[in-house]
């Protein structure tokens, strides 16, 4: 795009005749101004391939009905009804019934709403505090720095869920906020740790360095220049916290530590492990659970991968040159040039 | 390992042989990086004395009294015999916090962990002792197989890209995001309720004396067989596509296409140059995974009733049996140190750069 | 007239396992507004260095660096009113922007920090500048650096260093990246804005040739230490240092070059 001006009058005597410059040539009309829709456009780039998009499809089916909740469920998933005990799949039970007669499907389209709200909640927590321990420490120097550092490994070393066991074992009834205050606490460290190494890597970029040269102060520095290349990364480590928190959740529900007084799909599969389902082979009661969080698992993998093949679009293309010159008749790990003679041109690979 | 030093070539000196053109290679002995080692072992040393001072704290933040629990169980215990107890549990209130915590770091540097109500009075470092084989024999030896199957199949995804082989990374890891627990739940349901080829939980059959017969170890290698199968199953997804990215990654790189533009066969591209560079991250992860060896197996204990630390850790903190619950966690944090430590020193040899450093 | 003076300095580096490294050894220059002065040398001989003891991303071991007779302040407002003399130009087209702002963004943000022109007159600072770039502001100013190519974002990145209106530049290896079609462009450009604005530039470079044609005086660094220097065509036509006249034999002779490839075609004959 030709943008320079054309201003002979002020070429040098002294340079030689070959030094041109160019026409001013407006090639195309100027962009248009951003607005506030195409700014959010360019900042979910990322998310903007068929496998983030489907897996973001998937995540907000569960959102909506988790919100939802009260209103989808047929029945109360407490309703106990005693005539209908154990019952495999029918007009009036979609997904049939448990020991004493409760509604598995309106159990689990209300197990959706805990498993959500501290899936979300926790990441949410465990996060910002990679991204304040994270970045902080990748941009200072010194002890502050490497104290930041040994803080985070600490973490990241301790044994999580032993920890949660114990700390849960302290609580008679533990509410939904403290479950995921502390899942949170415990999967901050791998995010500061990745955050950490990326922002040491881009402290020594030259952009900063201007930003520094330029009187930029230091909150700025992070929050303006830094943060919106961290972004993928991030995202990224947000989504792979809400899968643990939910496995973590689940998981935890499922043994017994988190009381079964709340709702969610661990808790369904504990009554439903300790009423013999397994055993007895009811697979209207563990089958719909498990698959659901199996469910939410695949869209976030999905929504991860996406963000992956975004930074790293080797990770994309790889595939697709490869598969590209097989169309062709070439093997893409060949150490041979392959000259074809029967047309007018030489193809080299 | 040897160091690669800038040489001209001798006579007879074959440079696909020794690996690039400019360079020979001089068999040197491997320099072992002592600061970065010594880092490594003084945060380890910090993170273990923290770990031990939180577990020392644990007991007393809890509700109940572990005694009383076990008086109110066992009546025929005189009251001098439930002060001695107390005594020994550290729990008596008499002495100060700060005396409390010395004589907590005396008994355990004597290797005293205390003694196990739940499990009939038996000094808690005998009780872990046993469980603690059962978790590492089985998990060890599972996860060691996941990762050499899933870094060496992702090695070969990340070779063959494009082909047909693509299509092992959504199922790997499609199995890699069910929970786990549900995974062997399942497991157990289709292949020992239904099917009936395996028994339906614990290290051995009931009624079986361990002892060191063929037909012990073949019923242990039969129970075993699914949960093994299952922690397989379930992680090898994480380290095929791990590798299957960094392979990618490196495939990109110039060294490599200078090895196959020098005529290198492809094997040898594929498993000495791309490969050795692919997996050095993956064996971090590795060095991680090991930590998690002896903490996250509780899942698979509890659903295979499994009797590994995981479930042993359970059953403490639900009887409230202190010591048994502290001498469990510590197992389980010094194990995880040490696993780290191991791998740090591992990649410290494998890495050029990490020996470089100290020059 | 505004006047740096680089006096005496030395930057030791310590190396963890290797002991020290000298990057600068007693090196000391004068800057003055309206003069170019040239620093020629390799990678490695310190060229670098002295541009981050310059914008103050670093600190000299020992000397002292003064402007207009005071020591450079580390911090406070001293320090930001030096900021706001001494602009730089760095090497790199490609990571010398950020990639996530726009061209207008990048311009504002020095007219903002240092309150050059009152709010409302901040777009028409920014195009204007763009302008003495010779960028059409219409067509840049709300893209963003990967939109453009190796000499805009270059352009870009001078028109930012003015922003502040500054008294001193120091222009490290600023067309180094560039496409060689496209140097001289850039090179002429930063000539006629020091002629304008009376501005004292540092041309930091390791080439020989340009650095004749765009400065003063030239000073010569080898290993951190000033083995030359003097009036831009003494040192390159006549070197006295054996460095330099080592650095001016490698440097390609349009008139010699030509029979020698002559000869070497028709020796192959």
């Amino acid at each position: 795009m030709n943008t320079i001006v054309n201003d002979t009058t002020q070429r040098p005597a002294n340079a030689p005749a070959t030094a041109t410059v160019r026409n001013a040539a407006p090639a195309g009309k100027a962009p248009k101004k951003p607005t506030f829709w195409s700014k959010l456009g360019a900042a979910f780039a990322m998310f903007r391939n068929r496998k983030s998009i489907t897996g973001l499809s998937i995540l907000g089916f569960f959102v909506l009905v988790a919100i939802f909740a009260d209103v989808l469920a047929p029945y109360s998933p407490t309703k106990v009804d005693n005539t209908a005990r154990f019952q495999p799949p029918s007009a009036e039970h979609w997904l049939g019934t448990t020991h004493i007669g409760e509604d598995v499907l309106s159990q689990v389209i209300h197990g959706t709403r805990g498993v959500i709200v501290v899936g979300f909640l926790a990441a949410i927590i465990a996060t910002v505090i990679a991204i304040v321990v994270g970045v902080l420490s990748g941009y200072l120097r010194g002890w502050r720095s490497e104290g930041l550092s040994a803080l985070t490994n600490v973490f990241l070393v301790i044994p999580g869920i032993p920890l949660i066991i114990i700390v849960a074992s302290m609580f008679e009834d533990p509410p939904l906020i403290l479950i995921a205050a502390v899942l949170g606490l415990i999967g901050w460290a791998w995010g500061a740790r990745v955050l950490r190494a990326q922002t040491m890597s881009l402290r020594s970029r030259d952009f900063v360095q201007a930003a520094r040269a330029n009187g930029e102060p230091l909150r700025r520095i992070i929050t303006v220049e830094m943060l919106p290349n961290l972004m993928a990364l991030i995202a990224a480590s947000f989504v792979g916290t809400v899968t643990a928190a939910i496995i973590g959740l689940t998981t935890l529900s499922y043994i017994g530590i988190i009381p079964v007084t709340t709702y969610n799909w661990g808790t369904i599969l504990n009554w439903a492990s300790a009423q013999g389902a397994f055993r007895q082979g009811q697979w209207w009661w563990f089958m719909p659970p498990g698959l659901c969080i199996a469910a939410i698992g695949v869209a976030l993998s999905l929504i991860n991968f996406g963000i992956d093949e975004y930074v790293n679009p080797r990770l994309r293309s790889a595939g697709e040159r490869a598969r590209a010159m097989k169309k062709k008749g070439m093997n893409v790990n060949d150490t041979v040039t392959v000259v074809r003679t029967n047309t007018n041109t030489q193809e080299n690979p | 390992m040897s160091a690669v030093a800038p040489q001209l070539p001798t006579p007879g000196f074959d440079a696909i042989e020794a690996g690039t053109t400019a360079t020979g290679a001089v068999k040197a002995r491997a320099r072992i990086p002592w600061r970065f080692l010594g880092n490594r072992a003084l945060f380890y040393l910090f993170t273990l004395w923290a770990a031990i001072t939180i577990n020392f704290f644990l007991p007393r933040l809890m509700k109940g009294d572990a005694v009383t629990a076990y008086l109110a169980r066992n009546r025929n215990v005189t009251p001098e015999a439930a002060d001695a107890l107390r005594a020994l549990l550290g729990l008596d209130t008499d002495a100060s916090l700060w005396q409390q915590y010395i004589d907590y770091w005396a008994h355990l540097l004597r290797g005293d962990l205390g003694i196990s109500l739940l499990h009939g009075m038996r000094p808690v470092t005998e009780v872990v002792g046993q469980s603690l084989i059962w978790t590492v024999a089985l998990v060890g030896f599972a996860t060691l197989i996941a990762f050499a199957v899933g870094t060496i199949g992702g090695a070969i995804v990340g070779w063959r890209r494009g082909s047909r082989l693509d299509v092992l990374i959504p199922i790997t890891t499609f199995f890699s995001t069910i929970p786990y627990f549900w995974l062997g739940l399942l497991a157990i349901s289709v292949f020992s309720v239904a099917l009936g080829w395996f028994p339906i939980g614990k290290a051995y059959g009931v009624g079986v004396a361990p002892e060191w017969s063929w037909e012990f170890i073949g019923d242990v290698l039969h129970h075993g067989f699914l949960p093994a199968a299952t922690i397989v199953i379930a992680s090898l997804g994480g380290w095929m596509l791990g590798m299957r990215n960094m392979m990618l990654t490196v495939l990109d790189e110039d060294y490599v296409t200078v090895a196959q533009a020098k005529g290198m066969p492809n094997d040898r591209v594929l498993w000495r140059y791309a490969a050795r560079n692919a997996v050095l991250p993956q064996i971090q992860s590795f060095a991680l995974a090991l930590g998690f060896i002896v903490g996250g197996t509780i899942v698979m204990e509890v659903v295979f009733s499994y009797p590994g630390v995981g479930k042993l850790l359970l059953d403490a903190t639900n009887a409230k049996d202190y010591a048994l619950m502290q001498g469990v966690f510590l197992v389980i944090t010094i194990s995880v140190l040490l696993a780290n430590l191991l791998a740090d020193v591992a990649y410290a040899f494998l890495d050029p750069r990490t020996r470089q450093t100290e020059a | 007239m505004t006047v740096l003076e680089f006096d005496a300095v030395t930057k030791v580096y310590s190396v963890r396992g290797a002991g020290q490294m000298k990057a600068l050894d007693d090196v000391s220059f004068t800057l003055r507004s309206g003069q170019t002065v040239g620093l020629v040398g390799q990678s490695g001989s310190g060229k670098s260095t002295i541009a981050k003891i310059l914008t103050q991303l670093e600190s000299p071991t020992s000397g002292e660096v003064r402007l207009d007779g005071e020591p450079i302040p580390r911090r406070g407002k001293g320090l930001r009113a030096y900021r706001q003399q001494l602009r730089m130009v760095f090497q790199d087209p490609f990571a010398s922007l950020n990639p996530y702002h726009t061209i207008r963004y990048a311009i504002q943000r020095p007219l903002e920090l240092d309150k050059v022109v009152p709010k409302d007159k901040l777009d028409d600072e920014v195009r204007r500048l763009l302008g003495r770039v010779r960028l059409d502001g219409d067509a840049v100013i709300d893209r963003r650096p990967h939109e453009l190519s190796g000499g805009q974002r270059q352009r870009v990145a001078i028109a930012r260093a003015l922003a502040s209106r500054p008294k001193l530049l120091v222009a490290d290896e600023p067309v180094s990246m560039l496409d060689v079609s496209i140097r001289l462009g850039v090179l002429n450009l930063l000539a006629d804005l020091q002629r304008e604005h009376g501005l004292g530039v540092l041309y930091i470079t390791h080439d020989l040739a340009t650095a004749r044609h765009f400065s003063d005086e030239i000073l010569v660094l080898n290993q951190g230490r000033v083995v030359e220097r003097g009036p831009a065509d003494d040192v390159i036509l006549h070197p006295q240092n054996p460095y330099t006249q080592e650095l001016r034999a490698a440097s390609p002779d349009p008139d010699t070059y030509f029979a020698h490839a002559a000869g070497i075609l028709g020796g192959e004959k």
